[in-house]
């Protein structure tokens, strides 16, 4: 690519020290690039390192946590070793967050419009009114009626799908090149969810601004990413344009993940089951983490870790060969 | 697609929340007392073996009419008929308890539905012995063995705690807690929506296994439309606590009847990616407290008349569904 990708995260490693000395790796070098405009979906069940990805781009990692390898950089510049200040104005001035639980992320003593305001002084060089006047602005944006009225409103005035669109206005607040959106339809309402899908499609379309959107709901995938990686175990099993991966899943464990979802425009029988569950942090297995639970595990896939290799538009990491990653009956995991 | 005898019969079942302020507030406040009908005018009936499914968004009283029916709310109006028995008439307790014995309940929250106290085996011999079901010890032991088999957990693993299982683990203990008692009847309340998808798949095809084995008949609540296209038999769609569409799988999801109804298969996620033409979804689901007139959906509904603002619509039969609605969509 001639273009520097607005993100790239590259080997990422995130280790947590316990208490008895042990060291638990949540990622093990990830790596991505985001161009500018694109959205990259992070999709994994629980445990599988998806949403530490996102807090360690941002540098928002819990202590103990901390990035013990690899780097993250924002247009060809590292952010990942930047001291507080400075990463305080990259967060929420370039990159902008939007959380899962739209209560908790607001103030419930402030208005709405204090907060916008407070967010957009902090990062831009406006006055009050104007300020104000840009807060009224962002909440049209994000499709809240009435916004010149209910920007005086206390967040608890507003119901759930409103306070969502009130959270992405804050992410929006200083116009950031990217936005990290962890779970952000998860609490709603599926009817709310579509509203808000079809708020953040639109601000992508128009501000040619790309999102990480963190989530285990690969039909949020299906309709808001470009592309998707998924992961497993702390390590990305499979990358690849968002249609490749959902509609021809390569790797065994993408194949059961795919599977095991109901399929809501279908009638099945049933539902690939894949046996057992996620490893915890402190017995990941070696070689490929997967390899307990998968159908079509080699000798080699308990010794050796792969690596993630090309395979037609994606990329996969799997010993399995190309022929077999291609195939369509590949026994990926046991029905039952 | 009822054929069998409907083993429960749920009939113009109402429930009304008293939601006021304190006395003293209202007389110094000026404000009037204020009501939340969760539950209203809801009739359904589940014939025997099958999944009846109840779907509908926070607020639509879906889990309140899954507490109604075992118990753990009083219903306001209406009649429940297990088996033929009508459930709110039985005074005798050795009657109530028979009754009891043959339906339970499988909580949402896998986390919060096992007591962290007690051992693994405890918890699904507890309606075991509480049903005086089995004497000895030896036979309880052999029983909640047989039952961690059924779930697909180890027998050994009936010494554990709770604290030692996964989301999924805990939840297969709930179901063997709730098979204790050689239930027929199952009330499962989002049984899967605190699991992961995987874990939901073996949750699910467990529960069909189940199913099949013991001609169980479940009611079934869900959120999910995919999780209940894949379970049930028969979907009835709560809007604010009035089932304004009940109709087999089928017919629902590929000819709804409702404007919600076709309105929240729409929001579903697009994951065939079949770039398949959707209508928006317009507005938002009202406060349960204050209800619109009329037909409740009229606010949001792009075929909406004048008589909707006015007059709730009756349930009327179109074809094999019933419909709430003056102007349902394909009529």
């Amino acid at each position: 690519m001639a273009e520097a990708p607005l993100l790239s995260v590259k080997d990422l490693v995130v280790e947590f020290p316990t208490r008895r000395g042990l060291v638990l790796r949540a990622v093990d070098g990830v790596s991505f690039e985001l161009r500018q405009g694109e959205v990259l979906g992070l999709v994994g069940e629980s445990g599988a390192g998806k949403s530490i990805t996102g807090a360690a781009v941002i540098g928002l990692l819990e202590p103990p946590g901390r990035i013990a390898g690899g780097e993250v950089r924002l247009k060809g510049e590292r952010i990942d070793q930047l001291d507080r200040g400075a990463m305080r104005r990259v967060r929420g001035g370039r990159i902008g967050m939007v959380f899962q639980d739209p209560l908790t992320s607001l103030n419930p003593l402030y208005t709405v419009g204090q907060q916008l305001v407070e967010t957009i002084q902090t990062h831009l060089p406006l006055s009050p009114a104007q300020a104000r006047q840009r807060a009224v602005d962002l909440l049209v944006e994000v499709g809240i009626p009435a916004a010149e009225r209910r920007i005086d409103s206390y967040p608890h005035e507003f119901s759930g799908g409103m306070r969502q669109r009130v959270i992405i206005a804050l992410a929006l607040a200083a116009e950031p090149e990217l936005v990290i959106a962890d779970e952000p339809t998860t609490a709603l309402d599926v009817s709310v969810q579509a509203q808000v899908i079809a708020v953040l499609k639109r601000l992508c379309r128009e501000k040619n601004m790309a999102i990480i959107l963190i989530t285990h709901d690969m039909g949020v995938i299906a309709e808001l990413a470009h592309r998707v990686a998924v992961m497993y175990a702390g390590r990305i099993v499979e990358i690849g344009p968002v249609r490749d991966v959902v509609k021809a899943p390569r790797h065994p464990y993408t194949r059961g993940l795919m599977g095991s979802i109901p399929d809501p425009a279908a009638e099945a029988d049933r539902l690939t089951q894949i046996p057992g569950a996620m490893p915890r942090l402190n017995a990941i297995p070696s070689g490929c983490a997967f390899n307990p639970r998968c159908a079509s595990v080699l000798d080699r896939c308990r010794r050796e870790r792969p690596s993630a290799r090309v395979v037609g538009s994606s990329e996969v990491a799997c010993w399995l060969d190309d022929e077999q990653l291609r195939r369509s009956d590949l026994q990926a995991v046991v029905a039952r | 697609m009822s054929d069998g005898r409907a083993l429960l019969e749920v009939e113009g079942l109402r429930r009304v929340f008293d939601v006021s302020k304190p006395w003293l507030n209202r007389v110094i406040e000026g404000h009037r007392q204020q009501f939340l009908h969760a539950v209203d005018d809801v009739s359904f009936a589940i014939p025997a073996g099958r999944t009846f499914a109840l779907v509908g968004e926070s607020g639509s009283g879906k889990s309140t009419i899954a507490r109604i029916i075992v118990g753990l709310i009083a219903p306001s109006a209406g009649t429940i008929r297990f088996d033929g028995a009508d459930i709110a008439r039985i005074k005798n307790p050795s009657e109530m308890r028979q009754i009891r014995r043959r339906f339970q309940m499988i909580f949402q929250d896998p986390y919060a539905s096992l007591n962290p106290r007690m051992r693994v085996a405890d918890i699904i011999a507890e309606p075991i012995r509480a049903f005086g079901l089995l004497g000895d010890t030896a036979a309880v032991q052999h029983r909640v063995g047989e039952l961690l088999a059924l779930v697909r957990l180890d027998p050994r693993d009936g010494l554990k705690y709770p604290h030692e299982f996964s989301g999924g683990q805990r939840q297969r203990v709930a179901i063997a807690r709730a098979l204790a008692g050689n239930p027929q009847f199952l009330v499962c309340d989002e049984p899967t929506s605190a699991l992961d998808v995987s874990v939901q798949a073996q949750i699910l095809n467990l529960m069909r296994d189940l199913q099949e084995q013991f001609g169980l008949t479940y009611l079934f609540i869900s959120h999910n439309l995919a999780v209940v296209r894949h379970m049930a038999s028969e979907v009835g769609v709560l809007y604010l606590g009035r089932l304004v569409e009940v109709a087999t799988t089928h017919e629902l999801f590929s000819a709804p009847r409702h404007p919600y109804t076709r309105m929240l298969l729409d929001a579903v996620p697009d994951l065939a990616m079949t770039g398949r033409v959707r209508t928006p979804v317009q507005g938002e689901i009202p406060s349960p407290i204050d209800r619109p007139q009329g037909c409740h959906f009229h606010p949001r509904c792009d075929v909406a008349k004048d008589r909707c603002r006015t007059e709730a619509p009756a349930a009327r039969s179109i074809g094999a569904a019933t419909v709430r609605c003056h102007t349902p969509l394909g009529a």
